[in-house]
C-alpha cells in the first residue's frame, strides 16, 4: 500500500456526502431508506442509528485489518457489526421505547444493510482507523441526509406536518398514500429523477461552454 | 403462541404484507436483479431456498438461545446461520449451473445481506410461530419474493423496448414500477391483518 494513500483530504469525507451518496448514486441499503421515511423524525433516528454502526465497525475492522484472515473476513465483519446493532438496539429500547416500536425490525436490520458491509469490504479494510473514520462519517451523513430528504417530503405531503408539528392546519387534506409503502417507492423515484435532470443540464451547459470558447 | 391458520399465513405473506412491496424487505435484489426474466427467477428461486433453510434453522435456535436466556445473540446467530446457508446455495449453483452462477454475479452473496431473510427470522421470532407455521411463513414470504421480483422483471424487459425521455433511464424509472406495484398489491391488504 503506498505511502500518499494514506492522506486524508477534504475528499475523503465529501465523497460519502454528495459524489458517491450511498443511497441517491450507489443505491445501497435501500431497504430502511424506504421503510422508516414516513416520518421526518424516523428518518433522523435511523440515520444517527446506521452512522453510528457505520462509525463503529469501520473502525474496528480497520483496527483489526491486518489479523483477519482473508478467508473469512465476510463473515468476521458481520459479526462485529451484528454486535454493535445488538448495542443500537438496546440503547434506543432504554431511550424511547416508542422511536424503538416505531421503527420496528428495522434497527435490527441494519445488520443486513449492504452499504455497512459495502463500506467495511471496499473501504475499512483497506484504509487506517483514522481514514476510514472521516470517511465513515461522511457516508454516514450523506446517508441520513438522504433519509431526511425522503422522510420530509413524504411527511408534509402524507400527513401535512414536519417533526410532528402541524404545518397546514386542519384543513389541510392528507395525501395518505405518500406516507404508505407505495409513497416510498414515488418519492425516491422522483428524487432520482430530479438528480438525474440536473445532472444531465449540467453536462449539456458544459459541452454548450465548450463549444463557445472554440 | 400465534394462532393463526396456516393458509391465512401463507396469503398473508404472500399477498397482503408481500416483503418486497409492503415490508420493503430485500429491495437490493429487487432493484438490481430485476432486468431480465431468465435471471430474476433463479434468484427467486435461491432466494427462497435460503429462506427456508435459515426459516427452520432460526426456528431451532430461537429454542436453545431462550432455554439459556441469551436472547441478545439472537442477531448474531441468526446472521450466521443465513450466511452459512447462502454459502451452501453458492456451492451448489457453482457445481451444476456455472452460466447461473456467473450472471448472477455479485447478488448471489448478497443475498446475505438481503434483509428480507434476516427479517423473515427475526419476524416469525416476534410472532411466536410454532414449526409449521414458521415453515408456512417461510414459503409464503419466498413465493411473494418471486412474485414481485418475476413481475418486475417482465416490466421492465417491456420498458427496454419503449422509448423513453432520457432522463428516466436507470434507477429512477425501476423504482417508480415498484411504486405502481406496491399501489396495486394495496388492493389486498383487505385480505390480512
Amino acid at each position: 500500500m503506498a505511502k500518499d494513500n494514506q492522506i486524508i483530504t477534504w475528499e475523503t469525507f465529501t465523497e460519502g456526502l454528495w459524489r458517491d451518496n450511498p443511497v441517491f448514486v450507489m443505491l445501497l441499503g435501500m431497504c430502511p431508506v424506504l421503510a422508516v421515511t414516513n416520518s421526518a423524525i424516523n428518518a433522523l433516528a435511523m440515520g444517527l442509528a446506521t452512522t453510528f454502526v457505520l462509525l463503529a465497525s469501520g473502525t474496528l475492522i480497520s483496527l483489526l485489518r491486518n489479523s483477519i484472515p482473508k478467508q473469512v473476513r465476510i463473515a468476521t465483519y458481520i459479526v462485529i457489526i451484528a454486535t454493535f446493532v445488538t448495542i443500537v438496539d438496546y440503547t434506543i429500547q432504554a431511550i424511547s421505547l416508542d422511536l424503538y416500536n416505531a421503527l420496528g425490525a428495522f434497527i435490527q436490520l441494519i445488520v443486513a444493510n449492504c452499504m455497512i458491509l459495502g463500506r467495511a469490504e471496499a473501504y475499512a479494510s483497506r484504509n487506517r482507523p483514522l481514514k476510514s473514520i472521516v470517511n465513515g462519517l461522511g457516508m454516514g451523513i450523506g446517508f441520513t441526509f438522504a433519509l431526511l430528504c425522503l422522510g420530509v417530503v413524504r411527511e408534509i405531503l402524507g400527513a401535512g406536518s414536519l417533526f410532528g408539528f402541524d404545518l397546514f392546519g386542519p384543513r389541510f387534506e392528507p395525501w395518505v398514500v405518500m406516507v404508505l409503502p407505495a409513497g416510498g417507492f414515488l418519492v425516491l423515484g422522483a428524487w432520482l429523477l430530479l438528480f438525474e435532470w440536473l445532472k444531465q443540464r449540467k453536462e449539456r451547459a458544459d459541452l454548450e461552454t465548450a463549444a463557445e470558447t472554440r | 403462541m400465534a394462532t393463526e391458520s396456516l393458509s391465512f399465513i401463507f396469503l398473508n405473506a404472500v399477498l397482503a404484507n408481500n416483503f418486497v412491496l409492503a415490508l420493503f424487505l430485500g429491495l437490493c435484489p429487487f432493484l438490481g436483479v430485476s432486468g431480465k426474466l431468465n435471471t430474476a427467477l433463479p434468484m427467486g428461486l435461491a432466494t427462497m431456498f435460503v429462506m427456508l433453510v435459515s426459516s427452520v434453522c432460526a426456528y431451532l435456535i430461537n429454542i436453545v438461545l431462550v432455554t439459556f436466556e441469551i436472547e441478545f445473540l439472537r442477531l448474531i446467530a441468526y446472521i450466521a446461520v443465513i450466511a452459512s446457508a447462502v454459502q451452501l446455495v453458492e456451492m451448489a449453483l457453482k457445481k451444476f449451473t456455472p452460466g447461473l452462477f456467473r450472471s448472477l454475479g455479485i447478488f448471489l452473496p448478497l443475498i446475505t445481506t438481503n434483509c428480507a431473510i434476516l427479517g423473515l427470522a427475526l419476524f416469525q421470532t416476534f410472532k411466536e410461530y410454532n414449526f409449521l407455521q414458521s415453515l408456512i411463513y417461510a414459503l409464503g414470504a419466498g413465493t411473494g419474493f418471486i412474485l414481485a421480483i418475476v413481475l418486475m422483471a417482465g416490466l421492465r424487459e417491456k420498458l427496454e423496448l419503449s422509448t423513453m425521455p432520457s432522463i428516466t433511464q436507470g434507477a429512477a424509472v425501476s423504482l417508480m414500477l415498484g411504486g405502481l406495484l406496491s399501489l396495486s398489491f394495496m388492493g389486498f391488504a383487505g385480505l390480512g391483518g
